[in-house]
């Protein structure tokens, strides 16, 4: 009897728990999904999609519903952690694990939801290009801990390397993002070399001062860079060789898939490609984090000294640290130049590497959850105000004191252990189990 | 313990200055493998900066630091960078004021000390993207033997506790732990009873003792509290001013006259037994007297 009343006890708490999920959605989603403005006769009307937000209620009550079941029974199946660390650890961890869930759900739901809607799309497009670069620079300041204020010259070291391999010699968006990746690694380690003495403040500056060199670069070699008046007619990227285009003597991915073609094919495609991109950057940053690099770019943040008292080169694991966060970089730069079709020295200045540490140091250093919080207020309080016209940055630079005044540490800075005695311990029994069976 | 055994470590004509500052003065002692030598002396002797010479944090003005490696042969340590130094050397410290990794938990970091042979399974962190069996076995066997030291320093309640939110002398343990998990043959110990009640050194002299007898290491200990230092090592070195006055079994050392003067800063006198038994309370006391 009580096992099955517990069990009734159980469901009910699922039930709650998904009900809650499903009036957040409904609250949510009526600014978002059940109103619409419409052009008529060129005024705008506002309409409402009522059918569609019972849609995305019901999808995320049975969502929610069914992610409780499998969650549940496979924490089951394995050993509760003991201890009240290991418990608070435990559900520090399944809230940002939930929330990054739905976070990527939004996500993918987004463009089917606004395909028509370019504004919302390409606001999307923007903010994926900063959680990447959010991400990227989180490998060298969250977790490395070297202040980097140049970040930029990378993603423009990207940016630039796509456009000029592109326009130049006509390689293709995808052999260009390896390309352009490694070439910005390698300006990160040319920057990492001088500067692995300096620590602090003093790495700042010379970060800084890469960045700006590199932009004075773009600038002043105009031979090459076409100096201030940029490089334009950068070709986007296509799929699977075919382009997004209109109908013309070239096989187009709408006439290869036989359907009619609409210029929000290309739009969508960039916002998902972003997405798989910064997705892919995501799980990378991840796993680095629980390898062995990973640990010691901690520890040397932590302990600079006592990472050398324990026979680690930390020569090495900072220009790994440096050339892996450029690389990113680079990727976003490679994207942002084929989704502009134009770029020039003023896309890459000072202001866009302190908008990219401000979305690190406000989403908690070290957070992967928290760059994203960050980077969707950062992006998204300069849209949202733009009816304020030139008291927005008063108002965007006000929301940044308060956080700063509430959530010192950023929104996020709670750190999660890249392993618990628990976990391993039991993982390493069921190794010597293994071993001896 | 016997002593035609070659010794691990040599150190011959040790010197360092500081520009007009002479820290160390050509200094030469060894110390033997299973065997604990203490270093002692006034404030301002010059044991940190034999330390840091040892280790590979400063480069000696001149002079010589030999280590007898069991396969490699013998190992000059001056002139070596410290991470080398320890890696190869397996020459491991641990610091007078702690240096843990104080965000990460206890467990994280005794693997961060494993981290070179974990990088090597991980063969450049590919073989640990992809999860290939070769790295996760190495890191089930590193966790492992971090368990086993968590268990052997009596820290296994405190693994998942981040490293800085720990008592002054359970951090201490931790760093002496973190130092074995990266497999030291010789482990310098820099004041470990440092802020350590009686009790906690009591144990620490255990440690220390169980330490050599099962795990064969040598340990080079700086120590200011005597009653750790004497009832441990079998070999005490004096310095003063940067150079050694003194040498041998703690009960030699304790009557030889240079060293009571040293710390008592007395010439000498008829000696009346005075470092014999319980010398603890006095000893750090009349040295901050001798500054």
């Amino acid at each position: 009897m009580p096992a099955t009343t517990a069990r009734g006890a159980a469901l009910q708490g699922r039930l709650f728990d998904a009900g809650v999920a499903a009036l957040l959605t409904g609250f949510l989603g009526i600014p978002f999904v059940g109103l619409t403005t419409v052009d008529v006769g060129g005024r705008l009307a506002v309409q409402t999609r009522w059918d569609w937000l019972i849609v995305l209620v019901a999808i995320a009550f049975g969502g929610r519903l069914a992610f409780r079941l499998l969650f549940e029974r496979r924490e089951c199946s394995g050993l509760r952690p003991a201890g009240p660390h290991a418990s608070v650890s435990s559900s520090g961890l399944r809230w940002a694990r939930h929330a990054g869930a739905w976070a990527v759900v939004v996500a993918v739901v987004l463009p089917i939801a606004f395909h028509d809607n370019r504004y919302i799309v390409d606001t999307a497009t923007t903010i994926l290009i900063y959680v990447m670069l959010g991400w990227g620079l989180n490998v060298v300041v969250g977790l490395a801990g070297l202040l980097d204020l140049g970040y930029v010259a990378f993603y423009a070291v990207g940016a630039y390397s796509y456009a000029l391999l592109a326009t130049q010699f006509g390689f293709s968006f995808w052999i260009c993002l390896p390309v352009a990746g490694l070439f910005a690694a390698t300006f990160g380690v040319v920057l990492g070399y001088p500067t692995l003495r300096l620590r602090g403040d003093y790495l700042a500056i010379v970060t800084l001062g890469f960045g700006e060199i590199i932009r004075l670069i773009l600038l002043n070699w105009t031979e090459l860079t076409n100096g201030p008046n940029g490089i334009g007619s950068i070709p986007r990227p296509t799929l699977l060789g075919h382009a997004f285009a209109p109908p013309g003597d070239m096989i187009t991915v709408a006439g290869a898939l036989g359907i009619e073609y609409a210029p929000w094919h290309r739009t969508v495609f960039l916002y998902l490609l972003i997405l798989a991109l910064a997705l892919l950057t995501n799980l990378f940053v991840l796993r680095m984090r629980k390898l062995p690099i990973g640990r010691a770019w901690e520890a040397m943040r932590e302990d600079e000294i006592a990472c050398r008292a324990l026979g680690i080169n930390v020569t090495r694991v900072k220009l790994a640290a440096f050339a892996l966060g450029a690389m990113l970089g680079g990727f976003a730069g490679v994207f942002f130049a084929a989704r502009q079709g134009f770029i020039s020295p003023e896309s890459f200045t000072f202001s866009e590497s302190a908008v990219i540490l401000a979305i690190v140091v406000l989403g908690g250093s070290g957070s992967q959850f928290g760059v994203v919080l960050a980077t969707c207020i950062l992006v998204l309080l300069p849209e949202l105000g733009r009816q304020f016209s030139e008291y927005r940055m008063l108002l965007f630079g006000a929301a940044m004191v308060a956080i700063m005044v509430w959530k010192p540490g950023g929104l996020l800075s709670r750190r999660e252990p890249t392993l618990t005695a628990a976990r391993s311990d039991t993982s390493a029994s069921s190794v010597a189990a293994r071993r001896t069976a | 313990m016997s002593p035609v055994k070659p010794p691990l470590l040599d150190v011959r004509d040790l010197t360092m200055r500081f520009g007009g500052v002479t820290a160390i003065d050509g200094l030469s002692f060894t110390a033997r493998g299973r065997e604990i030598t203490s270093i002692i002396g006034p404030n301002g002797a010059g044991k940190t900066t034999l330390f840091n010479c040892l280790t590979g944090f400063y480069l000696p003005t001149s002079g010589a630091v030999t280590l007898n490696h069991p396969e490699r042969g013998a190992l000059r340590l001056d002139g070596m960078p410290s991470h080398a130094l320890a890696r190869s050397a397996r020459v491991l410290r641990t610091f007078q004021n702690i240096r843990l990794f104080p965000g990460m938990t206890v467990l994280e970091n005794l693997v961060v000390a494993q981290h070179n042979e974990l990088q090597r399974a991980s063969a450049c962190s590919i073989a640990g993207l992809l999860g290939l069996t070769r790295y996760t076995r190495a890191e089930d066997r590193a966790i492992h033997q971090a368990h086993a030291l968590l268990r052997r320093f009596d820290l296994g309640h405190v693994a998942d506790v981040p490293a800085g939110a720990l008592a002054y002398g359970v951090q201490r343990r931790v760093e002496i732990a973190r130092a074995m998990a990266a497999g030291p043959r010789l482990l310098c110990l820099d004041e470990p009873a440092a802020g350590l009640n009686p009790r906690e050194s009591a144990s620490l002299n255990d440690l220390l003792l169980s330490l050599i007898s099962e795990e064969g290491i040598a340990v080079l200990l700086v120590e200011h509290d005597m009653s750790v230092v004497m009832k441990v090592s079998q070999h005490v070195v004096v310095l003063n001013y940067g150079r050694k006055i003194a040498e041998g079994t703690p009960d030699q050392v304790q009557n030889d006259p240079h060293v009571i003067s040293a710390y008592l800063g007395e010439p000498v006198e008829p000696v009346e037994e005075p470092l014999a038994e319980e010398p603890s309370a006095e000893e750090p006391s009349a040295e901050e007297a001798a500054l």
